[in-house]
């Protein structure tokens, strides 16, 4: 076993003779090669890119509305939790196509729906009744009952969906997490004294 | 014996590989870096190794689905033999590589050894540093339970502050418009694919240029690094006053991995693998998600941000941190290694180590949180507050706990330390400046304006006025004693 020879490059000893020509049209070919790699190359990473960017939508475009059941289940001027499953999901996503938002039934026919993630760092709010707050359990953002913020490190007030009532049911308008870029921006209302923003 | 010779000859005619490894393992190390000082890397390493294995192995049970993922945890930790053990050394595991890596790397950088010529080694170290904390923060996920689920919300929230893209950044993060199926499927492919991957060659790369370049030298005072000459004196030192890397050097690493590994054996068999936690149900919200220990730091500096630096805290600092780690070789790339003449390397590194431990630890007990339980869950009012109370007073304590002012002020060291104790208020605030505060708030306390009634705030004062040490009057306002002293004479 220990006789046998392998070929190795080294013994190779007779050079070829210098040929100006052939050696540019290999290097032509493999620059042909090359630019032919290129070109399949971005025709394939075309719809690659594509399929990776395609969970990113517009905003709106995973929004609808859901209902979140008849409004007689919240009692005019109380705070209640309510649950809904996402409008967009899949077979697989298991308990987390689930959604928790808070529902204050202001009077009859008022209604205001906060999103459960804290406007800070999307943590769940807690609600109060007692002393009419929502509190956040992660870095102690407070809110007061219509949602507006009442201290700690949020810049503004929780997120709130729209409503409507139809045929007796309240339904919102939901969809995707809500978040300080996918909901309505801070506004600086001008001339106002101390100009404090407000949740526009 | 002489078989297993010819055997080793017929590979390596085929392989040619002998002669590369036994340059690499007889090459001369300067003598003094057969240190214990020198062991870290070599233990980082080993532990990738370890998290590769113990990672397909529990690979072979857990099924990265949103609906189905805790429960093979669980089945992982309760059903299956040994499965909380290959559980416990992966998470384990992971604690001691974040630790061995941050270790290797503050060793690296006080002994100088990211000055030329090894800036590419030290850059690489930066990125195998940053997969390492991704492999972390990927890894949480993938254990998918209530503090993964709201650890993602966070990882969302901070993504959406990104300006102009931030949806989109949001979408990319999540694989949808929520934290569900598809979102547990990217971190699956990143934690298992994508990162390890990168990670492996990289650390491969990094390994072969520090044999190629040589172990850094022990740092001497005065031994100054310089482009110029630095190969040849390298050379030299390491001709004069040298040993063969191995074994006179690899015996340390190999002592100090096995010492590694033993304890992550120890730390996993005795207390256990990380949870699961809650079931990863978005509806039940009495949950007060924390991130795992090494990002402790960073949920404590997001508590303590005024709000308007937040977002370009969360977007400009890890930029510019990682920006000055890669430039670092560069700026600093010649010049003294040793500690002894680089006081300003020393002070950098105690006060980030400081900070760092500060901010851990504050991240472990969340002062800044409200006890949502402290009026419901905990102790009442002691009973010595309202022994010889009034009526009004009793009734001012009852509205005091019932009003939740305890989930974020402790009376009698029980309650929240979002605002300060109120043992003793009464000796620091007058009767006007309690009304005032409880109605208005502020200085992070909510006005209490619209929740209580006049006859609730009135009781709760008179109570919170009883709040000073028996032998201290209340804070009281001057101006009204003098108004006082006006007023009596004429009355007599």
């Amino acid at each position: 076993m220990s006789e046998e020879v392998l070929l190795e490059g080294h013994d190779e000893e007779e050079t070829a003779p210098v040929d100006e020509l052939a050696v540019s049209r290999r290097w032509l070919l493999l620059k042909i090669g090359a630019f032919f790699n290129a070109v399949v190359g971005v025709a394939v990473a075309v719809p690659v890119v594509k399929y990776l960017l395609s969970p990113a939508k517009p905003d709106g475009a995973y929004k609808s509305w859901v209902s979140l059941g008849s409004i007689d289940s919240f009692p005019v001027g109380e705070t209640r939790l309510a649950k809904f499953t996402n409008p967009v999901g899949r077979a697989w996503d298991g308990e987390t196509d689930r959604v928790a938002c808070w529902v204050r039934r202001i009077a009859q026919e008022q209604f205001q729906v906060f999103a459960i993630n804290c406007a800070h760092l999307g943590c769940p709010v807690r609600w109060f009744p007692q002393s009419g707050l929502f509190m956040c359990p992660c870095h102690g953002g407070a809110y007061y009952a219509d949602g507006s913020r009442a201290s700690g490190p949020p810049e503004r007030g929780l997120f709130t969906y729209d409503t409507k009532i139809v045929d007796g049911d309240l339904q919102i308008d939901a969809g995707q997490m809500p978040t300080l870029s996918n909901t309505a921006q801070l506004v600086q209302i001008q001339n106002t004294p101390g100009g404090s923003p407000c949740a526009g | 014996m002489r078989r297993l010779k010819v055997l080793y000859e017929w590979f390596d005619r085929r392989l040619q590989l002998g002669e590369p490894i036994k340059e690499m393992a007889l090459h001369p190390v300067p003598n003094k870096t057969a240190s214990w000082w020198y062991v870290f890397g070599s233990a980082a390493f080993v532990l990738l190794m370890l998290q590769i294995v113990t990672g397909i192995l529990l690979a072979l049970v857990y099924v990265p689905s949103a609906g189905q993922a805790w429960n093979s945890l669980n089945v992982l930790n309760h059903q299956l033999t040994l499965g909380w053990f290959l559980r416990a050394m992966h998470g384990w595991g992971s604690n001691f590589m974040v630790a061995v890596v941050l270790i290797h790397m503050a060793q690296v950088f006080l002994f100088g050894a990211y000055k030329f010529p090894r800036e590419l080694t030290w850059v690489l170290g930066v990125f195998l540093l940053l997969m390492t904390l991704g492999m972390a923060f990927t890894g949480q996920v993938l254990r998918f339970d209530q503090d993964a689920y709201w650890g993602l919300g966070i990882g969302a929230s901070i993504a959406s502050r990104v300006p102009f893209v931030g949806n989109w950044a949001v979408h990319m993060m999540l694989g949808g418009p929520i934290i569900a199926g598809a979102t547990l499927s990217r971190f699956f492919a990143f934690h298992v694919f994508v990162i390890p991957g990168m990670l492996l060659a990289f650390a491969c790369l990094h390994v072969w240029m520090v044999l190629k370049l040589g172990i850094n030298e022990w740092p001497m005072p005065g031994r100054i690094v310089r482009r110029a000459t630095y190969a040849a004196e390298y050379h030299k030192l390491t001709k004069k006053d040298g040993r063969a890397f191995v074994p006179g050097a690899v015996w340390k690493d190999a002592f100090f991995s096995a010492a590694i590994l033993a304890a992550v054996a120890v730390c996993a068999a005795v207390l256990g693998p990380y949870g699961p936690g809650g079931r990863p149900d978005p509806t039940i919200i009495q949950t007060a998600p924390k991130p795992d220990f090494f990002f402790l730091w960073l949920y404590a500096v997001l508590s303590y941000l005024p709000p308007s630096l937040e977002t370009p805290f969360l977007l400009i600092a890890p930029a510019l941190g990682i920006a000055g780690l890669v430039a670092l070789p560069f700026c600093a790339g010649e010049g003294e290694k040793s500690w002894h003449r680089r006081p300003v390397a020393i002070l950098m590194l105690t006060s980030i180590a400081l900070a760092w431990s500060v901010l851990t630890h504050l991240g472990t007990f969340t002062p800044w949180s409200p006890k949502m339980t402290a009026w419901s869950g905990g102790s009442p009012v002691p009973v010595r507050y309202t022994h010889d109370a009034s009526p009004l007073q009793r009734q001012g304590a009852i509205v005091f706990q019932s009003k939740q002012c305890r989930n974020c002020h402790s009376i009698a060291g029980v309650g929240g330390q979002r605002g300060p104790a109120l043992d003793l208020v009464a000796s620091r605030m007058t009767e006007d400046q309690l009304i005032r505060q409880v109605l208005q708030g502020g200085g992070n306390m909510p006005a209490y304006g619209k929740n209580l009634s006049p006859s609730e705030v009135t009781a709760l004062v008179s109570f919170l006025e009883t709040l000073h040490p028996a032998n201290e009057p209340p804070a009281a306002d001057a101006s009204r004693n003098a108004a006082a002293v006006l007023v009596t004479p004429a009355h007599q």
